[in-house]
């Protein structure tokens, strides 16, 4: 079976905009908000986000920072390798702010529920939202809800999904491989 | 996803340029962990550590003890000095003992250099040396590679000139430093009294030189030595005095040469003999509180990515 394109290069910018315009409806001017992208693929959207948010809500001051959940995963020394981490860049406190994690894929969760832990060590915020591209609802590992979706798709275990960013692959848009390339 | 090329950390010799960048790159992330609100990560929780020290130490020691609590592994820590060593137990047994209790790693200081290799063959348990003898020393050798790329701001290391000062015979830093250093790209020089450097060190591709002024001419960053009285079986120099004025290194004599040289020391120093305080507390040259605090991102590095490994013994 062939790859199949669940989002070209224009409903992906429909997408992107859709999702800054249910932040700004439940977050007003961002003045509680921090925007925290998950490493090392849940940055390519966050950074989108980000940048997004700047041009529809100009001269807006936004809290932005990446988060590294290497050390926090439940696989160490269970899988072959060991995992190489990426950078945390977190330079605000998390203490009482709503925290929006994102990430491209929601798959079986063991991601997001080594993100809450890693968020932990930042302090205590008020609340965490989880905003993600696509959501795989079938495959869930952990019993955890996405705030903010893409799109939604029904995709068996054993496909890939795979998100194509501008900045590296010359186009923005989501795939379906029969298995991980 | 990379993983380090060996299951021990017997010495910078037994490993390769693709591990000491590997080591070094992940203590970056180690060192942003360790400036959190939380100082810690879970991922060695159900990792159970013994520290065993035939010798004396107190920077290596607390360093590594506060690594593996930094990653939330268990601890034990062992001197020979209050053990069953006394009582005539040879290093095997004591070591086999302590993995009868279920010990998934060693870290080790001895004083017979050769002592990690040798248990790392005996027993089945990963084994970090922390010191051996006049051997090796290679978690200070990877802290102060990442000592020296954080100050310069270094990229690489070719093309770098170090020095180092002072005993390079009963030093198990210098070999340390020599091997890393080299395996990176650096050049090295030793400098020392001819008395403190072993006769073919310059078969290991370094230079020698006995003159201090003319080695700080060269080099770019200078590793100061302590002077060990207590491995000095004989007299190596007339007298410290004369030492501190023939190869101390001091303010007056860096003035002098016109260049900005980094200097360091893996402690403890011996004040005013190899190194004067007015360069060991100037901040403008001195790296050697910077050392100290790498060092416990580089021993959470190293306990990270061995015990990812662990699984395989």
């Amino acid at each position: 079976m062939p790859a199949r394109v669940i989002l070209d290069s224009k409903k992906f910018a429909l997408t992107i905009d859709r999702l800054c315009y249910q932040l700004i409806e439940n977050h007003k001017d961002f003045s509680n908000m921090a925007l925290i992208g998950i490493q090392p693929r849940g940055v390519h959207l966050s950074d989108r986000l980000f940048h997004r948010l700047k041009e529809i809500r100009k001269g807006v001051s936004l809290k932005y920072g990446v988060l590294d959940i290497t050390f926090y995963r439940d696989d160490f020394r269970r899988s072959e390798k060991v995992h190489t981490a990426s950078d945390t860049t977190i330079d605000f406190s998390v203490e009482g702010k709503d925290v929006v994690l994102v990430d491209d894929v929601l798959f079986t969760a063991r991601t997001v529920r080594a993100a809450f832990d890693a968020l932990l060590d930042f302090g205590r915020p008020d609340k965490v939202e989880l905003l993600v591209l696509i959501d795989r609802r079938l495959s869930r590992q952990m019993p955890i809800q996405p705030t903010y979706v893409g799109k939604t798709i029904d995709a068996i275990e054993s496909e890939y999904v795979k998100v194509e960013w501008k900045e590296i692959d010359g186009e923005d848009k989501v795939l379906i491989l029969p298995k991980k390339e | 996803m990379s993983a380090l090329s060996v299951r021990h950390l017997l010495g910078i010799s037994y490993i390769t340029r693709d591990d000491i960048e590997l080591i070094i790159s992940t203590a970056d992330r180690f060192k942003e962990v360790l400036s959190r609100p939380i100082k810690k990560v879970p991922s060695l929780r159900d990792i159970t550590i013994a520290n065993i020290f035939f010798e004396s130490s107190t920077r290596t020691r607390i360093s590594f003890e506060l690594a593996e609590k930094r990653l939330s592994a268990d601890i034990i820590n062992f001197s020979a000095a209050q053990s069953s060593v006394k009582k005539g137990e040879t290093l095997i047994d004591t070591v086999n003992n302590i993995l009868a209790m279920k010990v998934d790693m060693i870290v080790m200081r001895h004083a017979s250099a050769g002592a990690p290799v040798f248990l790392s063959k005996y027993v089945n348990a990963q084994i970090i040396n922390a010191g051996d003898g006049t051997h090796e020393h290679p978690t200070q050798a990877l802290l102060d590679a990442y000592s020296i790329r954080e100050r310069l701001k270094l990229k690489d290391f070719k093309g770098l000139r170090v020095g180092i000062f002072g005993d390079i015979l009963h030093s198990r830093v210098a070999l340390s430093n020599i091997f890393c250093l080299q395996k990176l790209g650096a050049e090295v020089m030793v400098c020392g009294p001819p008395t403190l450097i072993p006769m073919h060190i310059g078969k290991l591709g370094v230079k020698v030189s006995y003159n201090v002024r003319e080695a700080l001419k060269w080099c770019d960053v200078a590793n100061v030595l302590r002077i060990q009285l207590e491995r000095q079986k004989s007299q190596y120099f007339p007298s410290l005095r004369e030492y501190a004025i023939y190869y101390g290194i001091n303010k007056e004599l860096l003035d002098s040469l016109n260049k900005d040289i980094v200097i360091m020391h893996p402690g403890p120093i011996n004040r005013g003999v190899e190194l004067s305080s007015d360069v060991a507390d100037d901040p403008s040259r001195s790296i050697i509180l910077d050392q100290v605090e790498n060092g416990v991102a580089i021993r959470m590095a190293v306990l990270y990515l061995l015990a990812g490994r662990i699984s395989e013994l």
